[in-house]
């Protein structure tokens, strides 16, 4: 057993370097991703340990990251690519969902794009606009993609090697403002879980809060308050996106009766929504109190000064569940 | 002819002595000793603007700032070649294009202060707010300037952005348009040698401007650390505009001195030594050598500039100091123009959750 404390940062970047060891057909690619080792430095060192053929910094250009990651992948690489910051994968948008997650369907099973598609995103570091997105509904609702995030520095390490493992091409999104929490872990050990199931992160009996990303540290900071005050609150931390493990959630809510879906991304339309419909469906007479969302609020996503209103925290998790627990 | 892709268009060397172009010089005859010392003067204060903008970064003040150290002349030099009613496409290191064209610098940092994500009325100074995606507003220029072309306004239209832009889609796109509808646009690329660690030949392995030869636009490559050079180009390209002779590419070579960003560290991808050869072709020192030789310099003068730059800096820093917060219910304001139930609702809701709080406190206290 080798216990390890790393940040999530350097929890990727550990399983990033695996993923390349692995298999020599992994290749990085992106802007900024050799010689700075990216932005959030996600990549440093790799450039240095495998060369730039393997570490690839690309022209300044998303629609052509992924367009050419999908070309190496019809000729048998297997890309990583790194998408700067949530708010410009919209010009690559066209590539991935047109061409990366149709090629499976469209060729009836011959060909597979297994791509990773790293994605910074998420609020709450006080970045200027188009730094701050949750753009994650747009790609669970394009089928063909696996879409995941995980939460804290294990999942992130595991996570990422199951994602360049699969064939499927995935969504990786990476919670931003959690590069910087740091937790032990044995990076020998197998992972707990495969890639698409949810992982009860706290037991309780009150109530069941899923989140996903950014908001399950607050989810659980949220129940421990709860805690104080007499409720004993079920924290699920979803992980996969698409598929949702919805056998998970509905175990839970049969011993709770009451659940609230939280997500840093707007309400509307969003994950929530999809979360709250299949529940209702499933649990229809196990549930004691609608199915509650706190979100973001339904406005693009707002200026450094006004996230922490829009973001939701753990006082707005905790009015849900009161409100659930009074209903 | 000089063929001015492989000899960038030069009219002040480093030493300061002038060269003389005949094409170029033309252009800029206007400028007598007034106007090269009022370009001085703006220079000088767009250096002094972007140190304040970097200490209230450091001092927490502001989220982020990307300094133009090192591009003043690029920014400055364009700018001045513009006229009140024509329009430029800014991105998010243009401040002194910003502040030549008359934005109040007192509201300058507000994005980046992360009150609201815009700073000014872009009507007011025919000025956009800054494009953060990187190459977008090259289309949004050539849209402008198509709109101009049929109203048959006799304006230019400028989309400034860098080297790393030219290989977006959007920018090739904006050069492939402007050209089909013959569109009064300036493209004007800062080359500043990186797009945050990458390095121009990674964009293209031959000059910027060359690329513009591919869709028969005219391009012209100039010494972007030389104020005097770039108002000649800048000036040559929006008369071409103007008068119906559609877009120019303009490629100013000069080199960020500084980080990309405040939060960026340049020392892991560029060496000393060659920020120091820059550093001898810095844009300040080169004017003030040229106004030097032509006994121009003076302490009145230089006092005065220092007072306007001084000035400038101060409004900068009350402005930013003491803008207020945004109000929590601000959030909901101007998504769409008309009212939107699902909004309005939230709103209500949210403000109902404040209120809350409100009583916790007042019992509290
Ligand atoms: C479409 C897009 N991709 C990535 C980014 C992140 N980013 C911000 S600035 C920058 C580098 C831009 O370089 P360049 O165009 O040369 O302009 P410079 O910053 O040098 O002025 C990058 C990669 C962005 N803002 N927009």
């Amino acid at each position: 057993m080798t216990t390890t404390t790393l940040s999530f940062g350097a929890a990727l970047n550990a399983g990033l370097r695996r993923a390349l060891e692995h298999d020599r057909k992994v290749v990085i690619m992106g802007e900024d991703v050799g010689r700075l080792g990216g932005v959030f430095r996600v990549t440093d060192t790799l450039q240095k340990d495998f060369g730039d053929n393997r570490v690839i910094d690309t022209p300044l250009a998303e629609s052509g990251i992924i367009g050419a990651a999908f070309g190496m992948a019809l000729r048998g690489y297997r890309p990583v690519c790194e998408i700067q910051f949530d708010g410009f994968v919209y010009p690559a948008f066209d590539q991935i969902v047109s061409q990366v997650a149709k090629i499976h369907y469209r060729t009836q099973g011959r060909v597979t794009a297994p791509l990773t598609i790293r994605i910074p995103y998420g609020g709450g570091i006080g970045a200027v606009e188009h730094h701050s997105e949750s753009p994650e509904a747009y790609f669970a609702h394009t089928a063909g993609l696996r879409v995941v995030t995980p939460s804290n520095p294990a999942d992130a390490f595991h996570m990422i090697q199951q994602s360049v493992a699969s064939d499927d091409p995935v969504i990786f999104f990476e919670p931003k403002r959690r590069y910087w929490d740091k937790a032990d872990f044995d990076v020998d050990a197998e992972p707990d879980l495969p890639l698409h199931r949810a992982r009860v992160a706290r037991e309780g009996t009150d109530a069941t809060i899923v989140a996903y990303g950014s908001v399950v540290p607050t989810a659980l900071s949220a129940a421990a308050v709860a805690d104080d005050e007499g409720h004993s609150l079920e924290v699920i931390d979803l992980r996969s996106l698409s598929p949702i493990d919805f056998d998970t959630i509905e175990q839970s809510v049969r011993k709770t009766g009451r659940l609230v879906v939280a997500h840093e991304a707007s309400t509307f339309a969003g994950l929530g929504a999809e979360i709250a419909a299949r529940i209702s469906e499933r649990c229809f007479y196990q549930l004691d109190a609608p199915v509650l969302r706190v979100g973001g609020f339904d406005v693009p996503y707002p200026p450094a000064k006004l996230e922490s209103h829009h973001l939701p925290d753990a006082d707005r998790l905790l009015d849900a569940v009161d409100r659930s627990l009074a209903a | 002819m000089v063929d001015t892709i492989a000899y960038p268009v030069q009219l002040i060397q480093p030493d300061g002595r002038r060269v003389f172009r005949p094409d170029y010089t033309s252009l800029v005859r206007d400028i007598g000793p007034d106007q090269l010392r009022d370009l001085y003067e703006d220079l000088v204060v767009a250096r002094r603007m972007d140190v304040e903008a970097v200490a209230l970064q450091r001092q927490g003040e502001l989220g982020l700032w990307a300094p133009l150290l090192g591009q003043e002349a690029a920014q400055v030099g364009s700018a001045r070649a513009l006229r009140p009613d024509d329009y430029a496409f800014i991105s998010y290191r243009e401040h002194a294009v910003a502040y030549c064209r008359g934005v109040d610098p007192g509201v300058m940092t507000r994005m980046w202060r992360g009150c609201a994500h815009f700073a000014w009325d872009p009507s007011s100074v025919n000025v956009t707010n800054p494009a953060i995606v990187v190459g977008s507003q090259g289309l949004h220029a050539t849209g402008y300037a198509m709109g101009a072309h049929l109203d048959g306004a006799e304006i230019a239209t400028i989309a400034y952005f860098g080297d790393g832009a030219t290989s977006q889609g959007d920018i090739a796109e904006a050069l492939g348009f402007s050209m089909s509808f013959n569109a009064p646009v300036v493209f004007f690329c800062q080359n500043n040698q990186f797009a945050i660690s990458e390095p121009v030949h990674l964009q293209s392995p031959v000059p910027i401007a060359q690329r513009a030869a591919g869709y028969g636009m005219p391009a012209v490559r100039v010494d972007g650390n030389d104020v005097l050079a770039v108002l000649a180009v800048t000036r040559q390209a929006t008369q071409r505009a103007r008068e119906g002779s559609g877009p120019t590419f303009i490629e100013a070579v000069t080199y960020r001195m500084g980080p990309h960003t405040t939060s960026d560290d340049p020392t892991r991808y560029r060496a000393a030594a060659e920020t120091e050869v820059w550093k001898a072709r810095d844009p300040i020192d080169r004017i003030r050598r040229l106004l030097d030789r032509e006994d121009l310099l003076d302490d009145v003068f230089l006092a005065r500039v220092q007072a306007t730059a001084d000035d400038v800096a101060a409004r900068l820093r009350s402005g930013t100091v003491e803008a207020p917060d945004p109000a929590p219910l601000d959030l909901f304001e101007h998504v769409y123009s008309t009212d939107h139930p699902l909004i309005d609702e939230e709103r209500e809701q949210y403000a109902a959750y404040l209120a809350g709080f409100a009583g916790i406190e007042e019992a509290l206290s």
